[in-house]
């Protein structure tokens, strides 16, 4: 059959043929003259299909249904998280007008998605206590790397001090963001007992050359850091910028960073109303205070509030843009053009719903699980939970004697249940350990079927 | 068609924070179980120093009242699928097809996490691998990484291979610049310096292609390579691609492709047969992902053999029937993004392409240029607009009219041609961009526009140049139309005034 393709409508052949007349050409490849025949594609792409609709929903349906079915959401974070997506998050953000707007370089147009972006900027305020947040960055990594470059820009140094159980990817991510910028990355010992970062051996690395001091907390390993202002004020005595990580879950029962002198915020926003999608989108927070200084050196779109000029009437703009790639050109602050706009929306609609005695509830269920499991998985003859003696929020390490993390997960799995991550490629001195994670998409029955699978695993 | 009369819906909406009252939830997440908390006590668990003593400000709202809010806020925008022609130049707003948000929202997707083993997300990686594979075809590439979120993140992605080539190579303490013509977009030159070059620009001829006398003068051992998009900016491919590839290769540098215009090449000429030897394609443009109000994009990097090993980890590979991830890559750049890249917005734009097959894809690409120069066509003669650089030339996916005469002649701006189109229900074309061409309205209007649209766009135009010329104070009042009249752009930005957030925004109040 010859039909017209659904999605273009202009292929019948009486409508092109009549548009190819009105504007004097013959063929289609009239139009295509500049392309040197040399270079012209003769071939035919290796892509499948045509298919209808009907059909490639039954194909990528197939395809995807190839994956394992599990009992329960995996028992993994490490900077994505099973946390639930209320109904009232997706509808939102299937809205045509949102779903397939361009960014809001028309603004009398773009009210809707404008005020909403404001909106997350100023739920991620309140959750991290500061006064200025950015419309999003690609993910937490992405944040992380941005913040750096920024903390180099502000102050003309060049070295980033870590904790040393940063996690590995974001660690990745942040050294390819810097390396051009010749800066370097150097880790700051821990308490072997605590896992909380050792503040002689900050003293001893902050200095002259020190651009940040960078803390997670909770830490990947899952544990809360518990020196957050002492942190703060070594960094600060030698005018270094504070910069927290942050599960914006955890916000909820944790003191927010702007409380203990951060001077920037970096964090994933995933869990606040999106799916994990195998990692991506994700949704990188970027917050600050209201310091000209930095608010000027500050990577990606900002929202701002204005007035109309006819009646003052209060509305919404992107600001600052002599700051982005598209005014700035070589000289911005960042090149970030498109952002994870989409899931910021999907964050306001979630911080939105869930208020402060909703996020607080989260946190409360997400935690007390995670300590119902860490107590059981302890209890196990040949494991120990978790391996730092130290307040955990959702994730913690378990560390197997007789059995490897791998072949553990294996068992798990014949179980129908996705263990921890094995830790032992990223740090091989916790041996043999895996990083777990419970959040209120765990029910105590999933964390029974768990730990009974784990019991047989490890003997 | 006629133009139609169009007023957008305004719900005199509200801050969310100003909609709260003590005690009301939007959302109930569930409790631990009785024997948990019987087990756990939180207080006693959260160590004092550390935990919050006061409840986040964020507003206490009920479940409707927070959909409400925000179907009102929607109400108050604008997307390709809900409105009329989204004419935006260098964007490609295509329809965004709804079977494709269907299988993106499939649980076997959304429920998995990047860490599970990859014997569990076997479907995953197997559509990753096939939707690389059409895209190696489309782009005429050996390898590519799908992990950048967006196309200036593979830009920067991109460059660094380049980086990383050199460094390979002992050069890369000469080769410091990377050449970008005036007609780029902003995100090439701000990739670039991100990834630690200095910006070299070259000039336009008046045809609109790359002067290749000013190419010559700049290229030597400090270059590192070149930034390109073609067609380029002004919607005109180079045909001198190929001389231009010679002069950077033979000097030592290699050829970017920025694949923000591929929409127009589809199966009719590839990047890889041009002498690229690296690329970026915007999934939220050419395959048809929405844009978002701004993201998730996706901006996979394609490269040629000799640029492979330094991609970005893991790899997807496939041996003995079993999909995988790679880390082996003793040269790779590292990692761009903490995962793999925003595979839900993959997954969109393997559906695109499934539904597309070989011949859609080069029929979509021949009707987005057919519909340019349509528009172009009927347009260029216009009083008060023009074609600059080679207007007998066709245009290929977009074309860059001026109002240049227009502004001299009536003081009506491209600015104001923008916010006519938006009183007439039509989202505005690019304006001001390219640099290069002086009140620039860059439109392209997509092969998804059916040729009545075009014909609404052409009249709307027409009408508002008309109306400058007989009265220009009525075409200067636009936009009157839309939810908000011109706003003022300079107290968002003053560092008195300016407000970020609710809780500056209640300080200034207070002050």
């Amino acid at each position: 059959m010859n039909r017209a393709h659904p999605y273009l409508p202009n292929s019948v052949p009486e409508i092109k043929e009549k548009m190819m007349m009105e504007i004097g050409i013959e063929s289609i490849d009239d139009l295509y003259i500049n392309i040197p025949e040399k270079l012209r594609f003769k071939g035919e792409l290796q892509v499948p299909g045509p298919y209808t609709e009907q059909e490639v929903k039954k194909l990528v349906s197939d395809t995807l249904e190839k994956n394992t079915h599990l009992k329960c959401p995996p028992f993994l974070g490490g900077g994505v998280w099973p946390h639930y997506v209320p109904s009232v998050v997706d509808e939102v953000i299937h809205r045509a007008e949102f779903l397939t707007s361009y960014t809001p370089y028309q603004p009398e147009i773009s009210q809707g998605m404008l005020q909403s972006i404001f909106e997350y900027q100023s739920l991620i305020c309140e959750l991290v206590e500061m006064a200025v947040a950015n419309a999003s960055m690609y993910d937490w990594s992405s944040a992380l790397g941005e913040s750096a470059l920024l903390a180099s820009r502000l102050n003309h140094r060049d070295t980033v001090l870590v904790p040393t159980h940063i996690s590995p990817s974001r660690l990745a991510v942040l050294k390819t963001y810097t390396g051009p910028a010749g800066m370097h990355i150097e880790k700051v010992n821990h308490d072997p007992e605590t896992g909380m970062m050792d503040l002689e051996d900050l003293k001893a690395k902050t200095g002259e050359k020190t651009a940040a001091v960078y803390v997670e907390t909770p830490s990947y390993l899952g544990f809360a850091e518990e020196n957050v202002e002492a942190i703060g004020e070594i960094t600060h005595d030698k005018k270094a910028l504070y910069i927290a990580g942050v599960d914006p879950i955890s916000l909820g029962i944790l003191k927010a960073p702007g409380s203990y002198g951060a001077d920037v915020v970096v964090g994933e926003g995933q869990p606040l109303g999106n799916h994990m999608s195998y990692g991506g989108p994700l949704l990188g927070i970027f917050a600050c205070n209201h310091d000209n200084a930095i608010i000027r050196q500050m990577p990606g779109r900002i929202i701002g509030v204005t007035e109309t000029i006819a009646d003052k009437r209060r509305a919404y703009v992107m600001t600052l843009q002599t700051r982005e790639q598209h005014i700035r050109r070589e000289k911005a602050t960042s090149n970030i053009c498109s952002n994870e706009a989409l899931c910021s929306v999907a964050g306001a609609v979630y911080l939105s719903l869930l208020g402060p005695n909703g996020l607080r509830d989260l946190a409360e269920t997400c935690t007390s699980r995670a300590h119902y499991a860490i107590r059981r998985i302890n209890d196990l003859d040949g494991v120990k939970a978790p391996l730092f003696n130290s307040y955990h929020f959702k994730e913690f390490t378990v560390k197997y004697s007789k059995k490897k993390a791998a072949e553990v997960n294996t068992v798990l799995l014949a179980h129908g249940y996705q263990g921890g991550k094995p830790l032992k490629p990223e740090f091989p001195e916790l041996g043999e350990a895996a990083l777990f994670c419970v959040t209120e998409m765990h029910t105590k029955k999933d964390i029974d079927g768990l730990i009974a699978a784990l019991k047989e695993a490890t003997q | 068609m006629t133009v139609r009369k169009f007023r957008q819906a305004d719900w005199e909406e509200p801050l969310v924070f100003e909609l709260s009252h003590e005690g009301r939830y939007g959302f109930h997440p569930p409790e631990a179980e009785a024997e948990i908390r019987d087990e756990v006590n939180v207080e006693w668990l959260v160590p004092q120093g550390i935990a919050r003593e006061t409840p986040a400000g964020l507003p206490e709202v009920s479940e409707m009242e927070v959909l409400r809010h925000y179907i009102h806020l929607s109400q108050m925008n604008y997307g390709v699928n809900s409105g009329l022609i989204y004419p935006l130049g260098s964007c490609t707003m295509k329809y965004n097809p709804i079977i494709n948000e269907v299988l993106a929202g499939h649980p076997s997707l959304t429920e998995a996490h990047p860490d599970q083993n990859p014997s569990t997300v076997q479907g995953i990686l197997e559509f990753l691998h096939r939707l690389k594979q059409g895209y190696l075809s489309v782009t005429g590439m050996d390898d590519a990484t799908l992990q950048p979120a967006a196309g200036a993140h593979g830009e920067w992605t991109g460059i660094m291979l380049i980086r990383a080539y050199h460094h390979d190579r002992g050069e890369s303490a000469q080769r410091t610049e990377i050449i970008v013509p005036d007609s780029a977009h902003g995100t090439n030159p701000a990739s670039a310096a991100m990834a630690g070059y200095k910006i070299v620009e070259v000039p336009s001829t008046p045809d609109g292609t790359v002067n290749l006398e000013a190419l010559k003068a700049v290229v030597g051992l400090q270059t590192a390579g070149l930034m390109l998009t073609n067609p380029n900016t002004l919607g005109i491919f180079d045909h001198q691609i190929a001389e231009i590839a010679d002069i950077v290769h033979k000097a030592g540098g290699l050829m970017y492709y920025d694949g923000a215009n591929l929409n127009a090449i589809m199966g009719k000429c590839r990047p890889g047969d041009m002498g690229f030897d690296v690329v970026h394609v915007n999934l939220h443009k050419t395959f048809s992902t929405p844009h978002g109000g701004g993201g998730p994009g996706s901006g996979p990097v394609g490269c040629k053999a000799i640029l492979a090993k330094y991609l970005p980890v893991p790899d997807i590979t496939y041996k003995d029937g079993k999909y995988a991830l790679s880390y082996d890559k003793p040269k790779s750049i590292g990692k761009v993004h903490g995962y793999y890249g925003n595979v839900n917005v993959m997954l969109k734009a393997y559906a695109y392409m499934l539904t597309m097959g070989p011949d859609g894809l080069r029929e979509a690409s021949e009707l987005s240029v057919l519909n340019a120069n349509y528009i172009a066509r009927k347009l260029m003669n216009t009083k008060g607009l023009s074609l600059p650089f080679a207007p007998e030339k066709p245009r290929m996916h977009e074309a860059v009219l001026s109002a240049e005469k227009l502004s001299v002649d009536t003081t009506v701006r491209a600015l104001n041609v923008a916010k006519n189109l938006l009183d007439s229900g039509m989202h505005a074309s690019t304006i001001y961009f390219p640099l290069i061409v002086h009140e620039a309205l860059m439109i392209e209007p997509t092969e998804t526009e059916p040729v009545e649209a075009l014909d609404d766009f052409i009249e709307v135009v027409k009408r508002t140049c008309e109306l400058a010329y007989a009265n220009p104070q009525e075409a200067l009042k636009a936009p009157v139309n839309t939810v908000v009249g011109k706003l003022d752009e300079a107290k968002a930005a003053h560092p008195k005034t300016i407000c970020l957030s609710w809780r500056r925004l209640c300080q200034l109040v207070a002050e």
